[in-house]
């Protein structure tokens, strides 16, 4: 029984159509969800910011896990993609055509954060590690401390008011162009060369990797990406101020990749995922309406005791759990391996063929 | 003497008191680095802990300022040895990340457990008479003048545990090679912990000097200025010590001149470019050696 359970799962992760239906599902399920009310609005309001932070995590994934960088800049990239299209949507846009130019402006907020992605790459190339960390943090201040410095775009007051354009199905959309360029850049020559600058930087420049060009690419696609994830998270809190892509935005998502695991495009997803769930679970409401079924003798006193404290305490048990996950966990969920659904046949097959030999040997 | 003068002077002073404590601070992030190569992203947040154990030394135990200081010393010393014993111990020999993850978690997870402890902000009572002297327009506080001196006194007893003695020594030698300075007798570990315990200390004091000097505290109040220590650290060469100090008077120096003669919302703008102007001259700080890559 176990054997066949096995088998079959085997059989599964190496079917090919497998993912490219799970998205044709997805795509529909995010059309038919809001449409026709299947799940409450909160649930979809869960939804849509897991869909944020997973491309978050994911470009994220791309410097700090496959190049082997550690950037906290994240949060001021999207800062920079979330001012750009607010502004487009309250200020130049015209309001008629709102749905329709909506994705142009997210798609400006990305390519702006990306053009910022670039400036950040140039000192990457002779600082590394720590003081390229810095670099990155030095980045994130001085565009928190630009905005709050401009009195056109609100200055320290934010932007209040925008409306609530990002949906569900743009969301998903934007998840599996997120995952879908990543992962093709990942696995391709340029994506080789960002692994080597993990693995050895000196190396791979004597080995011809045009090293500058692939850290360009890499912040860019990066960056653009994070652009990408605070136009939505703009249009879907309907208020950005600076305080809200602060350094704590940036350890945010740092979590969810290195909880997810680096290196590891399923890994950010699960580490997005499961991070942003807890946080929602551990709500004194959300518990309180899954317990809700326990008779009241048990259910009050756990009440009032318990869950309602769970608002404070839920922000002490998450760093706890992370924690507790990074030491019998180092790697995290998945660190460095792969669902084989977003590895490409060549690579799989090359695997094998090398498994193959160590079997032979 | 001339107004701008008198100006000046009073900024130069007001920036010696925020630096001795960004120092005592970024000691701790340099002296973690120099033994681990690990930044210790919760020490600002150990800072935060110093500051509401001066409180509760204060408030609960009516503690006059020299017990309170020291209590507050060994207590964040305890605190930051049990962080390294419980939380990075384990991941000594994990992926580097691994360990700067946890160092956040640990700092996250104190911001929020003093939050849920200590919902409002708290105000620390005066522990200290304070007397303003006037010397020629420049006010002097006494309270201003124990900071800069007790921090300069600790600096300078800093230095003298890891230059002269066996324990720093031992400090030194292990940053200096991991591999064969343990195999010759020196207890690493005992060591590490020694390292925690005096920069949790040093930070702890740094949280009653902070507390006096701005005497509301808050659970957030480490994030910021754990980074701008972290900041002067690297600017004055990560792993140094005496960098770590010089880095931290320079960065206290331009914050205060910067509110002084910019608007006040400009600060962390011009600190942070001119840290990024500085690491593009001097990419490794400036007391800090160039590592050099060996291929």
């Amino acid at each position: 029984m176990n054997s066949a359970l096995v088998e079959s799962r085997e059989w599964l992760l190496a079917q090919r159509w497998v993912l490219p239906v799970l998205i044709l599902i997805g795509f529909g399920l995010a059309f038919a969800i809001p449409e026709y009310g299947w799940l409450n609005k909160y649930v979809q309001l869960v939804m849509m910011y897991v869909g944020i932070n997973i491309i978050l995590a994911v470009s994220l994934n791309l410097v700090n896990g496959y190049m082997g960088e550690f950037s906290l800049a994240h949060a001021g990239f999207m800062a920079v993609g979330a001012y750009t299209s607010a502004l487009l949507t309250m200020k130049v846009l015209p309001v008629v055509a709102y749905p329709a130019l909506f994705p142009l402006a997210i798609l400006a907020g990305g390519l702006m954060a990306a053009l910022f992605g670039l400036i950040v790459a140039v000192p990457s190339f002779k600082t590394r590690g720590d003081y390229l960390a810095l670099i990155t943090l030095a980045f994130l201040m001085i565009v928190k401390s630009l905005i709050e410095n401009i009195d056109y775009i609100g200055g320290p007051r934010g932007i209040p008011g925008i409306r609530k354009l990002t949906t569900l199905p743009w969301v998903f959309f934007w998840v599996v162009v997120t995952v879908w360029v990543v992962r093709n850049f990942v696995y391709s020559k340029y994506g080789r060369g960002v692994l080597s600058i993990r693995e050895d930087e000196i190396a791979s420049d004597l080995m011809s990797v045009n090293t500058r060009r692939v850290k360009f690419l890499a912040f860019t696609v990066s960056s653009f990406f994070a652009g990408i994830a605070g136009g939505l998270f703009a249009h879907l809190l309907q208020f950005i101020s600076p305080r809200v892509f602060d350094i704590i935005k940036s350890t945010d998502i740092l979590i969810m990749v290195y909880l997810g695991g680096i290196a590891s495009i399923g890994g950010s997803i699960l580490g997005a995922t499961v991070y942003t769930a807890l946080l929602e679970l551990l709500r004194p409401s959300t518990v309180a309406g899954m317990l809700s079924w326990l008779p009241d003798v048990v259910f009050e006193p756990l009440n009032q005791h318990f869950i309602q404290h769970l608002g404070v305490w839920r922000m002490v048990i998450m760093p706890l759990a992370l924690v507790l996950v990074m030491i019998f966990w180092p790697r995290g969920i998945m660190g460095l391996r792969e669902f084989r659904w977003f590895i490409p046949k060549r690579d799989l097959e090359a695997h094998r063929r090398v498994l193959d030999d160590e079997k032979k040997t | 003497m001339s107004e701008g003068i008198v100006y000046w002077l009073q900024q130069t002073l007001n920036a010696l008191q925020l630096g001795s404590i960004y120092a005592l601070i970024a000691l701790g992030y340099t002296m973690v680095y120099g033994i681990l190569t690990m930044i210790n992203f919760a020490h600002g947040d150990v800072f935060m802990v110093g500051a509401f154990f001066c409180f509760l030394a204060a408030v609960y135990l009516g503690l006059p300022f020299v017990p309170a200081l020291l209590l507050t010393m060994i207590g964040t010393a305890l605190l930051g040895v049990a962080i390294e014993r419980l939380a990075y111990k384990p991941l000594r020999q994990a992926p580097r990340v691994s360990a700067i993850i946890t160092a956040l978690g640990v700092g996250i997870f104190l911001e929020n457990f003093t939050l849920a402890l200590a919902p409002y902000p708290k105000n620390i009572p005066m522990l200290l008479e304070n007397v303003t002297w006037n010397l020629g327009g420049v006010s002097l506080s006494s309270l201003q003048v124990i900071i800069i001196f007790l921090s300069l006194g600790l600096m300078f007893l800093l230095d003298f545990v890891v230059h002269r003695t066996p324990v720093g020594t031992a400090m030194r030698a292990i940053s200096w090679d991991k591999t064969f300075v343990p195999l010759m007798g020196v207890p690493v570990n005992l060591v590490i912990s020694v390292t925690f315990a005096i920069g949790a200390g040093l930070a702890g004091a740094a949280g009653t000097m902070y507390g006096l000097a701005y005497p509301v505290i808050d659970p957030y109040m480490g994030i910021m200025v754990g980074w701008k220590a972290f900041i002067s650290a690297v600017v004055g060469g990560i792993g140094n010590i005496r960098g770590a100090m010089i880095g931290a008077f320079i960065l206290g120096w331009v914050e205060i001149m910067v509110a002084a003669f910019l608007p006040s919302t400009y600060r962390d703008f011009v600190a942070f470019a001119l840290l990024l102007a500085l690491l593009i001259v001097r990419p490794y700080g400036i007391l800090g050696s160039p590592r050099v890559q060996k291929v």
